[in-house]
């Protein structure tokens, strides 16, 4: 087990990268320390599965190294990286027991028999196979056999990092959170450096202390879920996580305080440095958006009922605001106005929030 | 959940295959059924025989040699063509320019008749002029398929298997590349070797094509009569007279049409016995 | 155009797929079908459809009884959750399809085609081919090519299902626009109730191929006439405990019991089924009059605005909902605040006891 480190990273598919289109990668700087659970989250094509390539080797990056540690593994096969991966589609050896499942990559290493079923007794309890170890593989549900892909990687002691690729595409909506509760509790139990790719926020968010925020090739933000949540640090980390997502208006600064179609929008945070920017933004979250005597006059266009909570559309001019009002508070009808929680509104320049 | 729609008419639809059925497979079936109970000595008089002509047959010595010539012949050349074409397929390139190149060279032998696949590998296989029977001359081997029964075997099996075996490897390879790339990482980073890889990821992942191929060749090389009978014309004596070569002479040759046509109805039951042990074991073997 | 089912059954085989069922669709808004996999909601579109013939009973369309009429002579249009398009066709041929069919012609299709595709946003990629589309667009030209046909009855069978979950939201907010108004009748299938009512319209609740209840959505919701529609309607899975009510007191077991409460107090004396829905057992914050019980965490789902805790109560499981991010370790005990005001109590019978 070791820190894993990304140096300079960068990665084209083309030959000749010329524009910033051409990057799949844009440089990457990123330390992983030992032990940690980290989640890649991105929509698709945002670079998150190149990266999980590269760090499995089955990818070699065109600029810059990886490193495991103090050794440089850039150029280094997957098989000798000690690396485990668990894919999207469960992989299972049909024709094997679920005990010779786990037991093939020991065996393949060489390891005596005696320990082989020591260790593959103790990690079938881990995952509550015990029971089923004589069972054959091929007939197994799904979820059971993601938890032999996992117990593959589990069983060996010289993993540096074991990587999910989107592990829960192919379980039962219902049965999801049974294997997030098991992968939590593994993770606390084992501390190998576990690193969870996923384009769904609920499983990144779920499962990692730190989260890895990708879009169009570059790390947008690097945070715990709190973090993400509360001072998401690009528009886009505002608008991917949460549902509804973050308000992002458009805004001027003067005197240093941000104003919004002629209201000032008081903050908390840093506006400074705003003015030399080309696209200035405020950023508010619907759920820190409320409606107020005084503020923002605007329109109820809509609101959908969700239960638990309901999202107001309010338009004001061309600019559609959201908000969350709970369950049995008024919405009112005419004069609306609304106001933003000023420790949850911060100000973005060109995208980035300013700090 | 079933998403079938019960429509009576569609039947009607079928009509037409039932009609083509009956007059091609079912009317000539119950016709040779009918000639290998009874006996007739022409002006549709006939006779009823029971199963005399049965237990002649199945102890007639011809009956059995040209069964045991049959049975070798099959097995010989599934034992070869079925590794061989599997190893081929794992040797074919996965993706790039080159697939499309095998893959219409394997298809080539497939697509030659018949009897042209025996005509041919007459003329190549003659001592004189034959480029493969002048090589083998050449290099010290006493080699004339005309005249040896061990030469005509060699032969016919060669032939068989240029024939056919790219019908195993264009099912295997497409069993193959059904098998998504995870697997083999998976199988990488389990530190599985080339072997171990093969044997439990590519092997299982075959066994229904493998399944499918097997009875193809069994069937097709069971019933084989074309291209030997070209090649050699059952010779030299009767060494290479499969059952369908002999069929053929006892129900032609000879006219014979009654212990012919017994004769060609225990054949029938034969590939129809084998074909559903076979089959049967592969699929229990599936469900467990 | 109204859509009603008369005592339809469908079996095959042995088995029963929809048991009698009676059901008459508003012309209008949304029909929304909500139901778990395999609870029916397929089947029932394609008896709706007419590509599955009920076993019995019969289907009437504007007054017309058209059970045993063909598919191809209603006018109906469906969309599924695979993303189905002709792949040889540009989308401009592919959202023309259903008029060419129909034999319109010349101007008439370029027009409808560009209007629908304006609808949809799919004017720049009309000489594309869907294979060069993101799952999105693919998607909406599936649903621009249900929407150009004007059929009188549109099926959506879980549309959303396989896209990415911004680009269902996305799609979603849009939907109900898209169909409303032209005297459709529109049938929605879903798993998750958080999509029903956001779309809004009425709802059928399904469960093992029976309809429990039909009605508007928001009221089905908020009051469920039985426990299989409060439990088919909540994602996470509502808390169900078997409680006995003896006086003033709701006994949960014979350490834990509760005061009754306004509500629970009009109960006779007997013993009840309590359901009570996640959002309503939030981490405790000790406001006044609220039940607070302890329990062992089993994971903490983050949402990315919401946080989801499965913990063990009693040998049961229970679910918080709460907004905010609140990341409890497995393992921990934890205190959580129920709202006995918002319970529901049904009889032993299963229906609702209206307090």
């Amino acid at each position: 087990m070791s820190q894993i480190s990304l140096k300079d990273l960068r990665h084209s598919y083309v030959a000749q990268p010329a524009g910033d289109d051409d990057w799949a990668l844009k440089r990457l700087n990123i330390d992983w320390s030992d032990g940690g659970a980290y989640a890649l989250l991105g929509p698709s094509g945002c670079g998150k599965t190149t990266l999980l390539n590269i760090i499995s080797g089955l990818l070699a990056p065109t600029e810059g190294s990886v490193w495991f540690g103090d050794k440089d593994v850039t150029n280094i096969a997957p098989d000798l990286r000690n690396i485990a991966q668990v894919f999207q589609f469960p992989v299972v050896y049909d024709t094997m027991s679920l005990f010779d499942n786990l037991a093939f990559p020991l065996r393949n290493r060489g390891v005596p028999e005696p320990q082989v079923d020591a260790k593959v007794r103790e990690i079938a309890e881990m995952l509550d196979l015990t029971g089923m170890l004589q069972d054959r593989a091929s007939g197994l549900t799904a979820d059971a056999k993601q938890k032999i892909s996992l117990g593959r990687a589990l069983v060996r002691t010289d993993v540096n990092v074991i990587m999910f690729d989107e592990p829960l595409t192919v379980i039962d909506p219902h049965l999801k959170w049974i294997l997030r509760s098991k992968l939590k509790e593994l993770h606390q139990a084992i501390g190998t450096t576990m690193i969870y790719v996923t384009h769904d926020q609920t499983e990144a968010l779920t499962f990692a202390d730190q989260v890895v925020v990708m879009h169009e090739g570059t790390v947008v933000q690097t945070g715990t879920p709190v973090e993400l949540f509360e001072k998401p640090r690009h528009t886009f980390v505002g608008h991917f996580i949460g549902s509804p997502g973050m308000n992002v208006l458009p805004c001027a600064v003067a005197n240093g305080v941000p104003m919004f179609a002629g209201t000032q929008v008081p903050t908390d945070h840093p506006v400074a440095g705003a003015e030399s920017a080309a696209r200035l933004e405020i950023g508010v979250r619907p759920e820190f958006v409320s409606f107020a005597e005084d503020g923002i006059p605007v329109n109820i266009v809509k609101v959908a009922d969700a239960g638990r909570y309901r999202i107001v559309d309010a338009r004001h001019g061309e600019t559609v605001i959201r908000l969350l009002v709970s369950d049995g508070e008024q919405v009112p009808s005419d004069g609306a106005r609304v106001r933003f929680d000023p420790a949850h509104t911060q100000v973005y320049a060109d995208g980035w929030m300013i700090t | 959940m079933s998403t079938k729609t019960v429509n009576q008419r569609a039947w009607l639809f079928v009509l037409p295959v039932v009609l083509l059925v009956a007059f091609n497979a079912v009317i000539p079936l119950m016709t040779v059924v009918n000639y290998s109970f009874q006996e007739t000595f022409g002006d549709n008089v006939f006779f009823w025989e029971g199963t005399k002509r049965y237990e002649q047959e199945l102890h007639s010595e011809r009956f059995h040699a040209a069964l045991g010539r049959q049975l070798a012949f099959t097995s010989i050349i599934l034992v070869i063509e079925v590794p061989l074409g599997v190893a081929i397929a794992l040797a074919m390139p996965k993706r790039g320019p080159w697939v499309s190149v095998c893959l219409v060279l394997m298809a080539l032998p497939l697509l030659i008749p018949w009897n042209v696949v025996g005509a041919m590998w007459n003329i190549f296989a003659l001592p004189e002029i034959g480029l493969l029977g002048r090589t083998i001359n050449a290099i010290g081997i006493d080699y004339n398929f005309t005249q040896s029964p061990v030469a005509a075997w060699f032969t016919t099996v060669l032939m068989d298997v240029w024939h056919w075996t790219s019908l195993v490897v264009l099912l295997a390879y497409a069993g193959l590349c059904s098998i998504p790339d995870a697997y083999y990482q998976a199988a990488k980073i389990d530190g599985a070797g080339a072997w171990a890889t093969f044997r439990y990821i590519q092997l299982p992942k075959l066994k229904r094509v493998l399944t499918i191929a097997i009875l193809l060749r069994f069937m097709d090389s069971f019933m084989i009569y074309t291209e030997p009978f070209v090649l050699t014309g059952g010779g030299p004596g009767n060494a290479t007279t499969f059952l369908s070569i002999d069929l053929v002479k006892v129900a032609l040759g000879q006219f014979d049409l009654g212990p012919a046509a017994a004769m060609s109805l225990i054949y029938f039951m034969i590939i129809l016995a084998v074909c559903w042990v076979f089959y049967t074991l592969m699929m229990r073997g599936e469900e467990q | 155009m109204t859509l009603e089912l008369r005592n339809v059954v469908k079996r095959v085989g042995l088995e029963t797929h929809i048991h009698d069922t009676s059901l008459t669709l508003k012309e209008g808004g949304f029909n929304i079908l909500l139901g778990t996999t395999l609870s029916g909601k397929t089947t029932l579109m394609q008896l709706m459809a007419g590509l599955e013939r009920p076993t019995a009973g019969q289907i009437w369309f504007n007054g017309a009884d058209v059970t045993g009429v063909a598919v191809r002579k209603r006018n109906v249009a469906m969309v599924h959750q695979q993303f189905i398009n002709y792949p040889h066709l540009s989308v401009f041929e592919n959202i023309a399809s259903p008029l060419r069919v129909a034999g319109v012609r010349g101007g008439e299709v370029t027009e409808r085609v560009g209007k629908v595709a304006d609808l949809l946003k799919l004017t720049p990629m009309l000489t594309r081919r869907p294979g060069e589309l993101s799952g999105g667009q693919q998607q909406r030209t599936a649903l621009a090519r249900a929407l150009v046909k004007d059929a009188g009855l549109v099926l959506l069978d879980e549309p959303l299902a396989n896209l990415d979950f911004k680009l269902r939201e996305e799609l979603r907010d849009e939907l109900p626009k898209l169909f409303e108004g032209h005297g459709r009748t529109v049938v929605y299938a879903t798993s998750e109730p958080v999509e029903a009512l956001l779309l809004g319209g009425h709802c059928a609740t399904l469960h093992e191929g029976r309809v429990t209840q039909f009605g508007e959505t928001a009221k089905v919701y908020r009051a469920p006439q039985d426990l299989r529609t409060a439990q088919v309607f909540s994602d996470p899975p509502i808390n169900i405990a078997e409680i006995i009510k003896r006086g003033g007191k709701l006994v949960l077991s014979d350490e834990v019991s509760w005061p009754a409460g306004e509500r629970a107090a009009a109960l006779p004396d007997g013993t009840y089924t309590l359901g009570i829905r996640p959002h309503h057992v939030s981490p405790a914050a000790h406001e006044p009059g609220e039940v607070s019980v302890e329990g062992r965490v089993l994971v903490t789902e983050l949402s990315g605005s919401e946080s989801v805790i499965h913990f063990e109560l009693g040998g049961r499981t229970w679910v918080s909902q709460s907004h905010g991010i609140h990341p409890f370790r497995v393992g921990d005990a934890a205190r959580f605040d129920v709202a006995m005001e918002q319970c529901l109590y049904f009889g032993q019978d299963g229906e609702l006891f209206a307090a």
